[in-house]
């Protein structure tokens, strides 16, 4: 405990160096970055050590909250989650340090302290082991994501941005108020750890606990319809922000999910559906509407959708498997939940990061003012292309292996009785290939187009490859897809220890059961492929040798002057399938007729705005609005008036305590 | 299964492939050659063809990357990987375990990944169109073979390819022989499209503006042209013998007469193939995605009929 502690103090004192050097931004990003590392490196020891199966850590420090006291505990599930946390933002941290130089302008002191603040504050939900200090490490999180989403804050996308996000999480956060309030009335303890053993009595009680959790830690996580804030927020927020954002704290809400489906007591079959029914439901529709997207960041943020519709379809699942006594399934469903939590973190990273790079080089993030990238920054696009084959779930990189475990637990579904559990694991093996095409069809359309080709348009600055500051931390990331693909042991082997702190049913060794010698196979088959693929180039290489190799212009059918304007661009590729799905995509076309006999100019140009955005929320907030305008006479911006408001409840408060 | 295969026959599926994948191409040609009336290239010509690119030089793109030359090696890297797990004719794969066959459907998914790339370095706007119709297409063909092999799978208790085909017997086709031919119909159009063959794409077709595989891999020339051709013969072994292996459950007699079997059934699709091709159009490319969401729903119909 003693290291993890050195860690949330050196990453304090890093926050509060930031704070006080903000005269020398220079500096800031340096101290920044180096307290960011340290403290990660710190923490990962005792992280590491439970994961290996160290015992339980576990502190707490007598009464000196409010209603509750400083209890923290790093048992395995925790270590997991802590992972990828410390992985990312330390890499989120080095890049960003070189990523701010350029952003003088801007509040740079407040950027370091805030990122600082962000991971000390996501460890603390992790570790909390009492709902008070859980719900202060979320709130803090959650303010000082919206200071960093509103980092560039004289441009107005910007704070409206912020602003959908800053109300967003906190709608979540008042679902998440009544779960622990009804939840600590339910046992009558707001420790963490012994709401575990008393359990919730009453099944109705313990279903609408359920629906609270899933709403409240719903909305951090981005299942839809609780999304809106993911494709507003990210695209706003500087890039590293993003890959932390993206990469990490959104898993803090399937975090708090998983920790409280296990405080709930015996699940219900239908908790197992509502969540296979939200996951296939933001996996299909995120999916979707990351390829309508021509903004990079707001694709990824979309991509992000899906990816926690993919975890959650996972818990479902896990949670199917243990109420229909199917323990198979529920290993399967929770590895690969668990299992596309870390791979997730490190591929979405690694893009958001690559995007960085783009924007960064170009000042642009639309798809169609890009392309052939690639030739200029040669280092970006490689870890880009792995970035995004892994998310394709593409072997032998490591989205592969969560797909592989999600896709095993969507079949065990569909082998499985009784009637409901194969009919959602019809579903869901129909909705995952669905998704993983529509993901292929997305992330060839985001690479293609920003990276392969020829430039589309001169752009501002001529574009050149990051600093070395900002790609190792993306290589790293590539890396680490390449080697958990490769070598999936380095990932199950944990994971079955946490899976068997995670639920009575499933025993630990419950991966290899149904795994057998923990993806062997997939070993083989990536060295195998890695060792074909360079036989072939070495011979191709051979074949060649002796032969002419000339170097020619693209092939355009006997047309002799191609133009960089003559490639398809990103929204042409997506286009056959985004007119297929119009139904839920809706997007708006505003197209400009060639006109007369001798056109000189026509211009397409499509957008696609969030379904739920535009039908959901604005038209039932604008009502909201209106009739909470009736109310403004009370506002009489007098301060006698409200003091007596002020006296006029505590005196009805009084009568009613009395009554 | 006997315990002891000797292994020589465990691993002639993949020898075979290696050898006589080309030779469907040929027998494709011929087929419609008969039905055209005419006399059709040699039976070995793709042969000759693969022998002549592999000694010719290469002309690359100026536009291209590294990844226009990774495309071809990767691709054929990764079906040449499904051979070692496909099993054939009751006559196990070399390497089966839980979950090849969500493997294989992933390489042959790293193999469409790497050509749209390779198609999309060029910067030609039809190897862009080319590519935009091949990734919607297999979005809509993954779900039909996922579904139709997670039917397999309720049907024989099995996750592995070589154990379902193994599990597979003939009391399955008399018990549910409706939902089994249906799977048979679904898996056959997931064949014709991920091969793109008629009614999907025609691979005969001389106008770039109406291709999808051909014009993908337009830029390609001499060995990395052999290696894509060589690459689409060995997919459509492996998706064929999918289709054979459903159709012939396994029978215990001998692995060699089992060879033999599944090698006239891979003939007789291609054969299939060859007429499909001789006696309808393709079909307009806004109504494949019917076809192949037809598939699927195909495929979901025949797994509900699976559960009694």
């Amino acid at each position: 405990m003693s290291w993890l502690f050195a860690g949330l103090g050196c990453w304090v004192l890093g926050g509060l160096f930031s704070v006080g050097l903000s005269r020398r931004p220079r500096w800031v990003c340096w101290v920044s970055s180096v307290s960011v590392v340290t403290g990660a490196v710190l923490a990962a020891i005792p992280v590491v050590g439970v994961l290996m199966g160290g015992p339980v850590l576990q502190w707490r420090h007598g009464g000196s909250l409010p209603m509750g006291e400083l209890a923290l505990r790093l048992d395995a599930l925790a270590a997991w989650f802590m992972v990828p946390l410390l992985l990312v933002s330390a890499m989120a941290a080095v890049y960003g340090a070189e990523y701010l130089k350029s952003s003088d302008r801007y509040c740079v002191g407040g950027a370091g302290f805030f990122f600082s603040l962000l991971v000390a504050s996501m460890v603390g939900v992790i570790l909390a082991a009492d709902a008070v200090l859980f719900l202060i490490a979320w709130e803090i999180m959650s303010v000082s994501s919206f200071f960093l989403v509103t980092f560039e804050d004289d441009r107005e996308s910007v704070c409206d941005a912020g602003w959908i996000y800053l109300v967003a999480t906190h709608l979540g956060t008042g679902f998440l108020l009544a779960f622990f309030v009804l939840m600590g009335r339910e046992t009558g303890t707001l420790d963490m750890q012994r709401w575990a053993e008393l359990g919730v009595g009453d099944p109705r009680m313990a279903g609408v606990l359920f629906l609270l959790a899933v709403v409240g830690f719903g909305t951090k996580a981005g299942f839809m319809p609780f999304h809106i804030w993911l494709p507003e927020a990210h695209p706003a927020a500087p890039s590293h922000v993003s890959a932390l954002m993206s990469g990490v704290m959104i898993k803090t809400g399937i975090y708090g999910l998983v920790r409280m489906m296990g405080v709930l007591g015996e699940p219900a079959l239908w908790w197992g559906w509502t969540l296979v029914g939200v996951g296939l439901l933001s996996g299909v529709g995120g999916v979707l509407f990351a390829l309508a997207q021509h903004d990079l960041k707001r694709l990824l943020a979309y991509s992000s959708v899906e990816n926690v519709g993919l975890i959650t379809m996972g818990l479902g699942f896990g949670l199917l498997g243990i109420a229909s006594g199917n323990p198979v399934l529920g290993v399967l469903g929770f590895s690969g939940a668990l299992a596309h939590v870390a791979n997730h973190a490190l591929f979405k990273g690694l893009l958001f990061l690559g995007a960085g790079s783009v924007v960064h080089a170009t000042g642009t993030r639309f798809l169609d003012e890009l392309g052939g990238l690639g030739k200029r920054m040669p280092w970006t696009a490689a870890v880009f292309v792995i970035g995004a084959a892994s998310i394709c779930g593409l072997p032998p990189l490591n989205g592969f292996l969560s797909e592989l475990l999600l896709l095993l637990g969507a079949f065990r579904a569909v082998m499985a009785e009784p009637i409901g559990v194969v009919a959602a694991g019809i579903l869901a093996v129909g909705s995952l290939a669905l998704i993983s095409g529509l993901s292929a069809a997305t992330f060839t359309k985001a690479f293609g187009g920003i990276f392969l080709g020829e430039p589309r348009q001169p752009l501002p600055h001529p574009a050149h490859e990051s600093a070395g500051a900002m790609r190792w931390p993306m290589g790293l990331l590539a890396a680490g897809c390449m080697a958990i693909g490769g070598m999936p042991f380095l990932m199950l082997a944990p994971l079955d220890r946490v899976l068997g702190s995670l639920s009575a049913p499933i025993e630990q060794g419950g991966i290899s059961m149904v795994f057998e010698g923990w993806g062997q196979w997939l070993t083989l088959s990536a060295l195998l492929l890695w060792g074909l693929a360079g036989l072939l180039a070495v011979a191709r290489r051979g074949l060649l040798a002796s032969k002419p190799v000339t170097e020619a212009l693209t092939w355009d059918c006997g047309y002799a002057r191609p133009t960089a304007r003559m490639q398809y661009t990103a929204s042409s590729f997506v286009q056959p399938l985004t007119d297929l799905f119009h139904p839920l995509l809706r997007a708006r076309a505003q197209l400009e007729r060639p006109e007369g006999l001798f056109p000189r100019r026509a211009a397409v140009a499509t957008e696609t705005p969030d379904l739920a955005h535009a039908e959901l929320y604005k038209p039932v907030g604008e009502r909201l609005v209106a009739h909470l305008g009736r109310l403004r006479w009370m506002q009489q911006g007098k301060v006698q008036v409200y003091v007596l408001y002020v006296a006029l409840t505590m005196l009805i408060l009084l009568l009613w305590k009395l009554h | 299964m006997e315990a002891a295969l000797d292994p020589i026959v465990r691993w002639m599926p993949p020898v075979l492939a290696l050898g006589l994948s080309p030779l469907m191409l040929g027998i494709i040609h011929r087929t419609k050659a008969l039905f055209g009336g005419r006399r059709g290239a040699p039976l070995f010509q793709v042969y000759y063809d693969l022998w002549k690119l592999v000694h010719k030089g290469a002309v690359y793109s100026r536009t291209t990357s590294w990844l226009f030359r990774a495309g071809p090696i990767i691709g054929l890297a990764a079906v040449l990987l499904c051979l070692f797990v496909v099993p054939m004719g009751g006559v196990p794969a070399p390497v089966a375990f839980t979950g090849d066959l969500i493997l294989l459907v992933g390489l042959l998914g790293l193999m469409r990944f790497v050509t749209v790339l390779a198609a999309l370095d060029t910067g030609s706007s039809f190897e862009g169109m080319g590519a935009s119709r091949e990734v919607q297409f297999a979005a809509l063909a993954e779900p039909a073979l996922l579904l139709i092999l997670a039917g397999l799978a309720r049907l024989t208790h099995h996750l592995s390819l070589s154990e379902i085909f193994d599990g597979l017997t003939a009391a399955h086709w008399s018990q549910l022989g409706p939902a089994l031919a249906l799977m048979m119909i679904a898996l056959m159009v997931v064949v014709l499209a991920e091969n793109c063959r008629i009614p999907v794409d025609d691979p005969a077709t001389h106008l770039e503006l109406t291709m999808i595989h051909e014009v993908m891999v337009l830029d390609h020339g001499g060995p990395d042209f052999a290696f894509i051709q060589y690459g689409a013969a060995l997919k459509l072994w492996v998706l064929g013998i999918l289709s054979v292996n459903l159709l012939l459950p396994a029978f215990p007699v001998n692995p060699w007469l089992g060879l033999l079997a599944g090698l006239g059934g891979l003939f007789g699709v291609a054969v299939l193939v060859g007429v499909v091709e001789s006696t309808m159009a393709r079909l307009r490319m806004l109504v494949v995605p019917q076809l192949l969401i037809g598939a699927g729903a195909l495929a979901a119909v025949a797994l509900i009929f699976l559960l009694k």
